[in-house]
């Protein structure tokens, strides 16, 4: 079945949550899937070791979007070590999809790279 | 009724996967399906007259040889070439690179390159790369907003350009351009004229005797052909006095410690074990084209392609790239506030099998103003009309719920 009729796609996608540029931030991350051009970028406040304010802005089909979305509302006050271990699959379990080919599971994949490498390079300035 | 709409089921019957059940194939621009006897002529040679071409003097390896040169005299004759100047590469791509690296040591630092907005990246990236090597300068012709070539702008950079290289259709705008009278433009100029005929020589009628050109280049897979094989033409007297780039073995006669003597044309270009095979193959593809007719394709793609802008080009919250009339048989279009890659996976729910993205030419989508690119229905002479209905009624679909 197509991700058309998951309901939880379609609101974040209609509706996203936490869209948009933190008016402040300690570490911001973007990237892109150079097949389709899909594109996201985070930006997180860290208070702590905890994510205190997250934002993602990008482009892209309804599945790469609705995942950004859903993925700052799950790890939102989370400390940076929970944070790190979400995974593709968290977020297809999330938004209630079993399978995905292997070109669309990128759109998913996007965001949760992007968050990741937000944080580990928030992590490798704090240690230097 | 042409005799493609009399024989179409046929016709359809000729190419096994169409048989797949609701299965709506509408990317034929990034790929042709292929007839039963393209694929039958590929596994007969391999199993009955494979060795290597130009090489043992035993009876399969001459017999295949035959068969190879063969294919070169059929290919040519379709575009109406000589044998000599057809040389086999594995795509439109390498083709471009390849007579990019032949004009080379044409070129000199500052030398202008002209090549247009419209291109795909193939016929823009090689040439900024030689550019680059070559300290020359790469110049693009603007396009209208209808995605036609902006002539006045065309006149000013073929001035004194060295090298003029431009499509014959575009691959997203459908596009086609008048190439005889604008190569012929080029060439009073003094330039060397390339044309990119991917998406030409599989829906109409190339000549290149009455093309001034230098280089007609195209692919094997979108014209029924397999994968692995394209053609670079060149002019005879060009291909002969231009040094190879790329060398090796089958494209030398002599060799000697101290020096070497290139073979004939075609075959100098081609170093290396070529695809014979594929050869063989895109030769039997183009048999089954005059089977059918190149003129009976073009007349029919007309016709799906003016059905295609009447039914899909109309749906409300739809833009499509390219002029209203005298298309290819192609529409590649965004739907407001749906991303491209959703249009084609809600298609592809569907059965209907599109291209989204940028089509390999961002710089030509973005010109156009589709940020996001766009999806693509492209056809081909096995196509139908009520596939086109199909199409519309998804869309609709599609439409209604978003």
């Amino acid at each position: 079945m197509s991700y058309f009729f998951y309901e939880n796609v379609m609101d974040h996608y209609k509706n996203p949550r936490n869209k948009g540029k933190p008016d402040s931030y300690d570490t911001e991350y973007g990237d892109s899937n150079p097949t389709c051009g899909d594109n996201v970028k985070i930006y997180i406040k860290i208070e702590a070791n905890r994510i205190k304010k997250i934002g993602f802005e990008g482009n892209g089909c309804a599945l790469s979007m609705a995942s950004a979305s859903l993925m700052t509302e799950m790890v939102d006050g989370e400390s940076l070590d929970n944070a790190l271990k979400i995974s593709e699959k968290d977020l297809m379990n999330e938004l209630g999809i079993k399978e995905l080919g292997p070109n669309r599971i990128k759109c998913v994949a996007l965001p949760v790279k992007v968050l990741k490498m937000a944080i580990i390079s928030y992590i490798s300035k704090q240690n230097s | 009724m042409g005799y493609i709409e009399k024989n179409i089921k046929d016709i359809r019957e000729d190419f096994p996967i169409l048989s797949r059940p609701g299965f709506i194939y509408l990317d034929s621009a990034a790929t042709s399906q292929k007839p039963f006897v393209v694929l039958e002529k590929m596994d007969w040679v391999y199993k009955n007259l494979n060795a290597n071409v130009h090489r043992g003097i035993y009876k399969i390896a001459e017999d295949i040889t035959e068969e190879y040169e063969r294919s070169r005299k059929e290919i040519s004759g379709f575009i109406n070439a000589s044998e000599s100047e057809i040389v086999f590469t594995r795509n439109t791509t390498e083709s471009i690179n390849l007579a990019a690296y032949m004009l080379l040591q044409k070129l000199k630092r500052g030398d202008r390159i002209v090549t247009t907005l419209l291109e795909h990246h193939s016929n823009f990236l090689p040439w900024k790369k030689i550019a680059k090597i070559a300290g020359l300068n790469l110049e693009l012709v603007k396009v209208t907003s209808e995605a036609l070539i902006d002539e006045e702008d065309f006149e000013k950079k073929i001035e004194n350009a060295k090298v003029v290289a431009f499509t014959h259709v575009s691959n997203v705008a459908g596009t086609i351009v008048d190439v005889k009278r604008l190569a012929r433009k080029a060439k009073e100029r003094g330039a060397f004229v390339l044309i990119d005929g991917a998406q030409a020589t599989p829906h109409m009628k190339v000549d290149v005797s009455n093309l001034a050109v230098d280089f007609y280049v195209f692919s094997g897979h979108k014209m029924l052909g397999p994968t692995g094989i394209g053609v670079l033409y060149g002019k005879k007297d060009l291909l002969e006095e231009l040094e190879p780039p790329f060398t090796g073995g089958e494209m030398v006669k002599e060799v000697h410690k101290d020096g070497q003597s290139w073979n004939d044309v075609p075959w100098k270009f081609e170093p290396g074990t070529p695809n014979y095979v594929g050869s063989i193959g895109l030769a039997e593809a183009v048999r089954y084209i005059k089977k059918i007719g190149i003129d009976q394709i073009e007349t029919y793609e007309k016709k799906l392609s003016e059905y295609l802008l009447e039914n899909v080009g109309n749906i409300k919250g739809l833009r499509y790239a390219g002029p209203k009339n005298n298309r290819a048989a192609l529409l590649a279009f965004e739907i407001k506030g749906v991303h491209p890659h959703d249009v084609a996976a809600y298609l592809d729910m569907k059965g209907i099998a599109v291209r989204s993205g940028w089509h390999c030419a961002q710089p030509l989508q973005e010109e156009l103003g589709f940020s996001n690119g766009t999806t693509r229905a492209s056809l081909y002479f096995y196509n139908t009309f009520s596939e086109i209905d199909k199409l519309r009624t998804a869309l609709e679909e599609l439409v209604n719920i978003v």
